[in-house]
């Protein structure tokens, strides 16, 4: 079974992050870049289904020069096969539904029985990408899955919904995202790290991974973005130290304010 | 006239809050932009729904009734949204900013190559355009966005807006709904609900109580939940508590868990990282318990107890209970 693991490089969750000026995109070169998180539940899941029913892993992902070495190279050292970093200038500043038309172009190009993917991540946070491009791939979407089982060609998932989840059933191809916790990820061994190195890994234009450029970066998308302001710090509160009476002050405050 | 439709967010008909916000919002908005509201009701069990849509002044409700919208995984959904917003071109679709909303949300605008915002908290009317405010970077930033084109799909996060009543005649459009053979591939062919006493899931919950480190172990998670349980409250746990197993990952808040913004927001033995406050700090009114001093977290406490919670908690989970009673 072939597996594709879309992946992106997010900046460090530890980080404080800011926007350029300019052109309100996140400026991805001040702060230290790392594979979202939730990306690495991804991989798991892919090297999982592969361990278990043989298969090739690869792994895919849109991004600047760094994404190369913090993202695709991270999930290579994890036990990805191969990569594919889609690189072009003039993807600069692409929303939710550009990167889903994307990832797509790549992924037409690219043989697979299942797309896997974090349900979200770190940075923009939206949860709009895979639904997206499984539209635009023309396959089923199974999105904030928790538990994954593949056999005979058969999907079967139990999908995070409001205060419980439920069981889907899916023939194969489609597209999965993946929540927190649907693993326990590995970490990189030392000879996983090595041999990352010398993994192939494709970068292609957006020419070269069939993208409409016009449908794509800060013009072809269909959002903009008009101001972005820091958030203005917030007030000083009240601070009691507890001397035996503060549950009494704090249910005066929570009174006050119509909480009770 | 141009319409502004609410994707109503419903479990077999039962109505979720963050829909009457939406009715709510989209009843303001929709003078401004020169549009007319609408509802849309996809799924089984209308007939419960109607009561609180006539109350909250949906007025015109489109209904597309059919038990497979609910048999199968979202496809169906999506492409009878799709193909109603082509046959009737409202200007602006809202849909909840829950993942179910978005799913709808980015799956429609995939296949109709229409733009959409997630998360928003704030809407304005621009001319034709939806101003949309929201904040990014856990609150560290707050933008606003426009979607370009037509229509604008628009999610709107749970508790941004407060419900109101309005009076008006509710009026139904019945809808046709065909599901595809190819909407049919991922089958729902169980629904399991875990949830336990009742409580708000904490993306929709108007107030959270969320346990971290200080509660020392899984057990004491029960001190959390009795506040919550007297507050009407979501029970929410922090990367670190989440992580050493004391509570499922569902309820985590934070940069890798869920981000919310609650009318209150109770911290109770969390230190406040910058994980953990980039999923909460847009919250409307902010209380820490914490016995350090000098807790990030109690920076931002509209109320901060420096105090043992195994004694502040109980205490003021009993005085709440008693100031109910009276």
């Amino acid at each position: 079974m072939n597996i594709v693991v879309c992946v992106k490089r997010v900046p460090d969750t530890a980080a404080e992050k800011k926007l350029d000026p300019q052109d309100f995109t996140l400026d991805r070169d001040s702060v230290e870049a790392i594979i979202n998180p939730v990306d690495e539940y991804a991989v798991e899941e892919a090297l999982k289904l592969r361990e278990a029913q043989g298969g090739e892993v690869t792994v895919l992902t849109m991004g600047p020069d760094g994404a190369e070495k913090d993202a695709v190279r991270k999930a290579l050292a994890l036990g990805a096969d191969r990569g594919v970093l889609v690189k072009d200038d003039r993807l600069h500043g692409s929303d939710a539904i550009a990167t889903a038309r994307t990832l797509a172009a790549a992924l037409a190009k690219l043989e697979f029985d299942l797309v896997i993917m974090g349900s979200e991540s770190t940075d923009a946070r939206t949860s709009l990408v895979p639904q997206a491009l499984a539209q635009l791939l023309g396959l089923p979407g199974l999105t904030n899955v928790k538990h994954l089982e593949v056999a005979d060609g058969t999907a079967t998932v139990q999908r995070e919904e409001e205060g419980g989840y439920a069981v889907v059933q899916c023939a194969l191809p489609a597209l999965v995202s993946v929540v927190k916790g649907i693993n326990e990820p590995r970490y990189p061994s030392l000879k996983g790290i090595m041999s990352a190195k010398s993994k192939p890994v494709d970068v292609l234009s957006a020419d070269d991974a069939g993208v409409d450029a016009s449908q794509v970066g800060l013009e072809g998308s269909g959002t903009r973005v008009l101001s972005a302001t820091a958030r203005p710090p917030k007030e000083k509160g009240v601070i009691v130290v507890d001397d035996g009476d503060a549950a009494a002050k704090l249910a005066d405050f929570l009174q006050q304010h119509k909480f009770i | 006239m141009t319409e502004l439709w609410t994707i109503l967010d419903h479990e077999g008909g039962e109505l979720r809050k963050v829909s009457l916000q939406m009715l709510t919002a989209a009843r303001g908005l929709a003078p401004a932009l020169g549009m007319e509201p609408a509802a849309v009701f996809a799924g089984a069990g209308f007939d419960r729904a109607k009561d609180a849509l006539a109350e909250y002044g949906a007025g015109k409700v489109y209904v597309a009734e059919s038990e497979d919208l609910d048999r199968y995984l979202l496809q169906p959904t999506i492409e009878l949204l799709a193909g109603l917003i082509q046959e009737r071109q409202p200007g602006v679709v809202l849909f909840a900013s829950v993942p179910a909303g978005k799913d709808l949300a980015s799956g429609v605008a995939a296949r109709l190559g229409a733009g959409v915002m997630a998360d928003v908290v704030e809407l304005a009317a621009d001319g034709d355009r939806v101003t949309c405010s929201m904040s990014v970077f856990g609150g560290a930033t707050q933008t606003t966005c426009q979607v370009a084109g037509s229509p604008q799909l628009i999610c709107l996060k749970p508790n941004a807006v407060v419900a109101e009543p309005s009076s008006g005649e509710l009026t139904e459009e019945r809808v046709d709904v065909t599901v595809s053979d190819g909407a049919k591939r991922a089958a729902i062919t169980d629904r399991v609900q875990q949830e336990a006493g009742g409580r708000p899931a904490v993306e929709e919950a108007s107030i959270i109580v969320s346990g971290g480190r200080g509660l020392a172990g899984p057990e004491n998670f029960r001190l959390v939940e009795d506040l919550a349980d007297v507050l009407g409250a979501g029970v929410g746990a922090s990367r670190a508590a989440v992580d050493a197993g004391w509570y499922p990952h569902q309820h985590q808040v934070g940069q890798t868990g869920k981000t919310v913004s609650p009318q209150l927001y109770v911290a109770v033995g969390i230190s406040g990282a910058i994980q953990h406050r980039a999923g909460m700090q847009t919250s409307k009114t902010i209380v820490v318990i914490n016995k350090d001093a000098e807790a990030p977290l109690l920076q931002m406490a509209d109320f901060g107890v420096v105090g043992d919670l195994f004694t502040v908690v109980p205490a003021l989970t009993e005085e709440l209970r008693k100031r109910k009673g009276s």
